[in-house]
């Protein structure tokens, strides 16, 4: 009841439309993958619930830079780290799940610490056993890195573009430290070999429908929950930071700390992106640390329309779909087709295929361009 | 406390930009409910005392003190402006991507923390307080316009109405009718004195006789310090201030 006060007069037709068609994809995809026989052609394959679900955090993630860069002005090349702590901690859950059952049958260390010769667990190993504590952790880590990174450059008034490369250094850091071995987190083979999730297998059909579910209602919420902040007066002053940030100082407002704030936000909901992620993947490893990663994620949210929070989820399906399908057919031709299709949003559709589509429909129905 | 008759002193403040002296020894002390024009040739040095006063340039020696009791060198622009300093920038700075309505709301005092604008109810309240601004600059008519699809003079107008808004003990306006009219100049002058009445104003301005219809004491920089304070018609005698500034 609060929330929908909250929400009156704050949600557009296009909201509305958004969160109706998750909560259907979170009860139909689901239902087609589990009552239909496997051969009818109404049955959603096992694998598709599972490129549909990655599709889904994919979505989280561009969410998340969104909220930053449409609405903040701060153009996150870093994203992916939060994305990958929060895998991370997921994917030492799911790790200590496998309680023994691994190929050196060890009934605490996981076959890489066993095969590195380590005979006790690592303290930061310690607690993640329990889901409740993953799940702290899976919101902590990346909050808590955000936070440092953001307090000592926002306090030094690093921005524009030094702040990006400073994002991109740091996920670019990270993937250095988690290739080496002796970091704890099993170099550049990652984490993988995971069973199960709360007593239930990985691969069952109904862990790969509820993972679905889970990732199109976090989805939701997250939405719901960045809707809520743009649309409040503080969305105002993060659009004022954005656009002239000295006058908004002059104003009062320190700028430093509402960057922080949604800084910080932002990266946990990439950490509940990445968390989401490697259950239904199977596999956390360095590479999810790449700039590139970052850089792609980024790209989602121009093709889809920066600073609108759907454009983000929009330009992920989009771009990943062609990706699933270049992938499979035509693989060496992928990077060439991102590529281009970046210069050619940006040089054509500068609002994005969300803004674009927009924009038709209004002056279809006759009305003005916003 | 005896300059509590003050609300702003500035006391032998110097800055120096690699080695160019932008402000040299400047004394200056306005009191409360005042009104000051400053006046002075380009690169006498008016914006950069602005930008000492309201934090965005540290002074290299000197003292600011403001209602007696704040020093202003310790403080940053965000600190500054809580204490009550507003600034309205020579060229006009809004809220461009944001309505007229909303570039008042945001300027209104008070809520300046995260989470009191995250719970803020003043975008359903604060309709009349944005409404009475609006109305003083008379963009009633604009509340809903994008600021960034203003009139130049509107969007100065815009700024007092913000500065107006923040409810600030001490106005600094720096040229305020740069590119206006002159109906929109008169319309000015006379705004200024009406807001001089309840607040202490400084205005830096160029033109003289938006100065002379302001009809008050006027201070004259020149290189960094203070040529001569008094009455327009006073320092328009003094023949330092032919010199360097009026007599050329």
């Amino acid at each position: 009841m609060i929330t929908a006060r909250l929400l009156s007069g704050r949600m557009t037709a296009w909201d509305v439309a958004f969160l109706l068609l998750l909560l259907a994809l979170a009860m139909v995809v689901p239902l087609l993958n589990l009552v239909p026989a496997a051969d009818s052609s109404f049955h959603v394959s096992a694998y598709m619930v599972s490129v549909l679900g990655k599709y889904l955090c994919y979505a989280l993630l561009a969410l998340a830079i969104d909220l930053v860069w449409g609405y903040c002005g701060i153009l996150s090349l870093g994203h992916g780290a939060f994305f990958g702590l929060g895998g991370y901690a997921m994917g030492m859950h799911l790790m200590r799940n496998i309680d023994g059952r691994g190929v050196y049958g060890h009934p605490l260390l996981p076959d890489f610490m066993v095969f590195l010769n380590w005979d006790e667990l690592p303290w930061y190993w310690l607690g993640f056993d329990l889901l409740p504590f993953a799940l702290l952790m899976v919101v902590l880590a990346p909050g808590a890195l955000a936070f440092l990174l953001g307090w000592f450059a926002f306090r030094s008034r690093v921005t524009g573009v030094y702040l990006s490369i400073v994002t991109q250094a740091m996920t670019f850091a990270l993937m250095l430290a988690f290739f080496q071995n002796d970091l704890g987190f099993g170099g550049s083979d990652g984490l993988t070999d995971f069973r199960d999730l709360l007593g239930v297998s990985l691969t069952a059909d109904g862990m790969r429908s509820g993972l679905f579910a889970a990732s199109a209602i976090m989805l939701g919420l997250a939405y719901l929950a960045c809707r809520l902040i743009v649309s409040s007066k503080l969305g105002r002053v993060l659009v004022g930071v954005r656009d002239a940030e000295a006058r908004l100082r002059f104003l009062g407002y320190r700028a430093e700390r509402f960057k922080l704030a949604v800084w910080t936000f932002s990266a946990m909901l990439a950490g509940i992106a990445g968390a989401l992620y490697v259950p239904q993947v199977g596999i956390i490893n360095p590479g999810e640390f790449a700039p590139a990663k970052s850089i792609e994620a980024v790209v989602w949210v121009a093709v889809g329309g920066r600073g609108f929070l759907v454009g983000g989820p929009i330009g992920a399906v989009v771009v990943n779909a062609f990706k699933t399908f270049f992938t499979g057919n035509f693989a060496d031709y992928w990077l060439f087709f991102l590529g281009g299709l970046f210069v050619f949003v940006t040089l054509f559709l500068p609002q994005g295929l969300f803004g674009w589509a927009r924009d038709r429909l209004a002056a279809r129905k006759g009305g003005g361009v916003r | 406390m005896t300059t509590t008759t003050s609300i702003l002193n500035l006391d032998g403040v110097t800055v120096s930009f690699d080695g160019f002296r932008a402000l040299n020894d400047l004394s200056l002390q306005v009191d409360r409910g005042e009104m000051r024009a400053i006046i002075g040739p380009n690169g006498a040095g008016k914006t950069t005392m602005m930008d000492v006063i309201t934090g965005k340039t540290r002074p290299d020696e000197g003292t600011v003190v403001f209602d007696g009791r704040h020093d202003l060198r310790r403080l940053d622009e965000a600190s500054i402006a809580q204490l009550g300093i507003g600034r309205k920038f020579q060229k006009p700075t809004v809220f461009e991507n944001l309505t007229v309505a909303d570039n008042v709301l945001l300027a209104l005092a008070g809520e300046r923390g995260v989470f009191a604008n995250l719970f803020s109810r003043r975008l359903r309240t604060a309709g009349e307080d944005v409404d009475r601004f609006l109305g003083i600059a008379r963009l009633l008519d604009h509340r809903s316009r994008m600021a960034g699809d203003l009139s130049h003079g509107q969007k100065q107008w815009l700024e007092i109405a913000m500065l107006l808004a923040q409810d600030p003990k001490l106005l600094l306006v720096d040229e305020p009718v740069a590119g206006m009219t002159d109906a929109e100049t008169d319309q000015t002058a006379d705004l200024l004195r009406e807001i001089a009445e309840v607040h202490s104003v400084v205005v830096v301005e160029h033109d003289m006789a938006f100065v002379r219809r302001l009809g008050v004491k006027v201070t004259v920089l020149h290189e960094g310090s203070v040529l001569a304070e008094g009455s327009l018609d006073h320092v328009s005698r003094n023949e330092r201030v032919i010199d360097v500034y009026l007599g050329r």
